[in-house]
């Protein structure tokens, strides 16, 4: 074991400073160069300041935004220094009585006839989501449009206008980014 | 399921295959001391390390030292892991001032790093400062990948070569796999992540104002660093506690392809290896076939599980046709998630992008096997291809006892030596799984740790203590686990997991070595056909099944029921 010493302490030791000095280091200095927004977290700018990340979800409760999924991160949701999902299992009562209160809610506040859109009253893996799924944004049309007094069709062209579709047509899922459709819904005039 | 999830799954599978021969041959050159295109650029730097480490990259080392080197390089990481973690607070880079790691928490996560298990009782952004994930937590995913791939690269030296009184060396394998392999693909893959919207940066957490005037503060740090090791080392020890669930570890579909690929990249090379070394490309095509069959098994199984709806969410207005989405992203959706669930727990990996808690009964089940069955199904770097050459061994031996002759396997006879360690190394994983599991479900503090009760809340211990012995590092997180009695239970099953299967190991490959090779003759059989696909992927299944078959009734398959029959709890 002993003649192992030297090369186990002093491997050890480079490959700190190789793998965990170097090289994280130089590909932030890389990354801050060349890709200085992405590498920052994709904030967005609103009159100078931050008002997100086009990554990260929001917590959208108004009745003027679309809203976003439920979240299980930090005490109330969307909390991004606290990420996490609710991690109940397919069995769990706490599970049924939330989704129940949500579907509740979410047919209460919008025009929805039929069973509620699956992602926009289950809790994300991250509880981060930045996206819904076209389905739930369409299903906020009715609510969104008239609380701002605006024409439905203006509203569902802004989520036509949003919908990221599969890469290639093929790999991913469609949805459309919450903060990125309310931040258009803002830039809406009034008729 | 649809065509379209189906497709994303081929595309996927393709990718992978594609990558094998290419890769496969890049590492057979390595491993053998050739010369690669990297070569010119790095092999000074080889040099240099082993000078100023004073080690002989030539010096061949015995089964034993081969061992011991590799114990000693555990016991130096495992030291400076827990150090640096309980020193993080006086230590710089720690912009939100988070104290020292507790002392049962740094045992924990240390021993989870050092054997590529990357288990997390801490929750990356409200825990660890900037430093501790890079020189802690980046330095271990490097080094434990790479020691698992000198592992297996030291079993194959055992099958391929003859009368030979050394495996290898060490510490050239281990230095080899760091700087040709791990370290430049880490850098292309880490830049990729950053163009992909992955951070990387020094700054501290930054405080939006949002668009309803709340403030939310947004976790950042040098993410795709250590994302990127964290995935091709199968790793899985995630930046944040949502691990490649979160936006920031895995922004979108692309992202998210690119990660899986990069679990199986190596995994699935070594078995291309392993064909070039004992001269017969097919057995490492007939290998990766036996891990292929299981793998799309797994798939099926979890893809059509997570499409169709939860019987109890569909009663109360949840529209079924999407499927179970609690825990799941809306960017990768079912096809995509049910995919990595199967690919992380195939590969010893344990990053998620989906909480695999929330997942249907029978959905959760499928990874719980894929561990249980011991990881070979590709497998972790390294840690996949040595598994699944022990259960070559054994596949060999029952055929061997089937027709009364002595097996072989690549021209090397399997005799009771062999055998015994063999099965020595595969029971000890079991072993750690089944007592840790029988402690934690009577004694308090383990019950504590548990969200739910009945089935699930079992399936949630089950799932923690399987994680550990296999070394995954993936969770049914409603556990929480940051107790001292999970901390140090678990960090137990992990060593066992990881120590107790490598040293016998080795010593399978030390005395393999040392034999002749037999010609093949008219009795020998064949292990590169379709039959010996068939008894390998059997005796996984028999072996595994036998051990896990009673637990599992009670956890997910009592669950499966009671979801079908609306029973919460």
């Amino acid at each position: 074991m002993l003649r192992h010493l030297r090369p186990a302490l002093t491997l050890l030791a480079l490959f700190t400073l190789v793998t965990g000095v170097v090289y994280p280091l130089a590909i932030t200095s890389v990354a801050q160069l060349a890709m200085p927004a992405r590498a920052s977290g994709s904030m967005i700018e609103q009159d100078g300041r931050v008002v997100g990340s086009s990554l990260i979800g929001q917590s959208f409760a108004s009745p003027r935004y679309f809203h976003g999924r439920p979240s299980a991160a930090g005490q109330n949701g969307y909390d991004a220094a606290s990420s996490s999902g609710s991690n109940l299992g397919p069995t769990s009562k706490a599970l049924a009585d939330r989704i129940k209160g949500d579907v509740a809610k979410a047919k209460a506040e919008n025009a929805i006839d039929g069973p509620v859109p699956a992602d926009l009253v289950t809790a994300s893996g991250s509880g981060l989501d930045p996206d819904i799924s076209p389905a739930a944004a369409y299903a906020q049309v009715d609510r969104v449009a008239r609380e701002r007094g605006v024409a439905e069709d203006d509203v569902r062209r802004l989520i036509e206008a949003s919908v990221q579709g599969r890469l290639f047509g093929l790999i991913g899922e469609p949805r459309t980014n919450v903060l990125a459709l309310n931040i258009a819904l803002d830039a809406l005039k009034r008729p | 399921m649809t065509i379209n999830g189906w497709m994303q799954i081929a595309v996927f599978c393709a990718i992978v295959l594609a990558l094998v021969r290419p890769l496969g041959g890049f590492l057979f050159r390595l491993y053998a001391g050739a010369r690669t295109f990297l070569h010119p650029v790095l092999a000074p730097v080889e040099r240099g390390f082993y000078r100023l480490a004073g080690v002989r990259p030539d010096a061949e080392q015995s089964w034993a030292s081969y061992a011991l080197a590799m114990l000693a390089f555990h016991v130096a990481g495992f030291l400076a892991v827990y150090g640096l973690l309980r020193l993080q607070g006086v230590l710089p880079l720690n912009p939100q001032g988070f104290a020292g790691v507790t002392p049962d928490l740094a045992l924990n996560t240390a021993i989870s790093f050092i054997t590529n298990t990357d288990w997390q009782s801490y929750g990356g952004e409200a825990t660890l400062s900037y430093g501790s994930q890079m020189w802690a937590l980046t330095v271990q995913n490097f080094l434990s990948a790479a020691t698992g791939m000198a592992l297996a690269v030291a079993l194959i030296r055992g099958f391929a070569r003859r009368s030979a009184k050394g495996i290898g060396n060490f510490w050239t394998d281990l230095t080899r796999s760091v700087l040709y392999v791990l370290l430049p693909a880490c850098i292309v893959f880490a830049l990729i992540y950053v163009a992909l919207g992955v951070p990387q940066t020094l700054q501290p957490y930054l405080t939006a104002k949002t668009l309803e005037g709340a403030d939310q503060t947004i976790a950042l740090g040098p993410v795709a660093s250590q994302l990127a090791i964290k995935m091709l080392g199968t790793n899985g020890g995630g930046f944040f506690n949502a691990n490649s669930a979160h936006p920031f570890e895995n922004p979108s579909a692309l992202s998210n392809l690119i990660q899986m690929v990069s679990i199986f990249a190596i995994g699935a090379a070594l078995t291309n290896v392993f064909g070039r070394m004992v001269g017969d490309e097919r057995q490492g095509w007939a290998i990766l076939g036996a891990m292929g069959a299981l793998f799309l098994a797994g798939v099926g199984l979890v893809y059509w599980a997570e499409a169709g709806a939860n019987p109890i969410h569909a009663a109360i207005g949840l529209d079924p046709s999407a499927g179970n989405m609690e825990g799941k992203e809306v960017r990768f959706g079912i096809a995509l998630s049910a995919l990595f669930a199967v690919v992380t727990t195939a590969a010893s990996c344990g990053a998620v992008n989906a909480m695999h808690d929330s997942f249907s009964a029978i959905g959760g089940l499928i990874p719980m096997v894929n561990m249980q069955l011991g990881e070979v199904i590709v497998g972790g770097v390294g840690a996949g291809l040595y598994g699944i050459l022990l259960f070559a061994v054994v596949a060999v031996f029952v055929a061997g006892l089937m027709v009364g002759r002595t097996p072989e396997y690549v021209g090397k006879k399997i005799e009771g030596r062999e055998v015994k360690l063999t099965m020595l190394a595969l029971l000890c994983s079991p072993a750690a799984t089944l007592l840790a599991l029988a402690v934690a479900i009577v004694v308090p503090a383990g019950l504590a740790g548990l969200q739910e009760s009945g089935p699930h809340g079992f399936s949630e211990a089950l799932y923690a203590t399987t994680s550990a012995a296999a070394n995954n590092g993936s969770a049914f997180a409603g556990l929480t686990a940051n107790s001292p009695f999970w901390n140090v239970t678990l960090a137990i099953g992990m060593m066992i997991g990881r120590f107790a299967l490598i040293v016998p190991m080795l010593a399978v490959a030390g005395s393999l070595a040392a034999k002749s090779k037999v010609p093949p003759s008219a009795g020998t059989f064949p292990t590169h056909g379709p039959l010996f696909v068939g008894l390998l992927v059997g005796v996984v299944l028999i072996m595994g099944g036998l051990t896990y078959f009673p637990a599992l009734t009670l956890g997910p398959v009592a669950d499966a029921f009671a979801t079908a029959a609306g029973d919460t709890r």
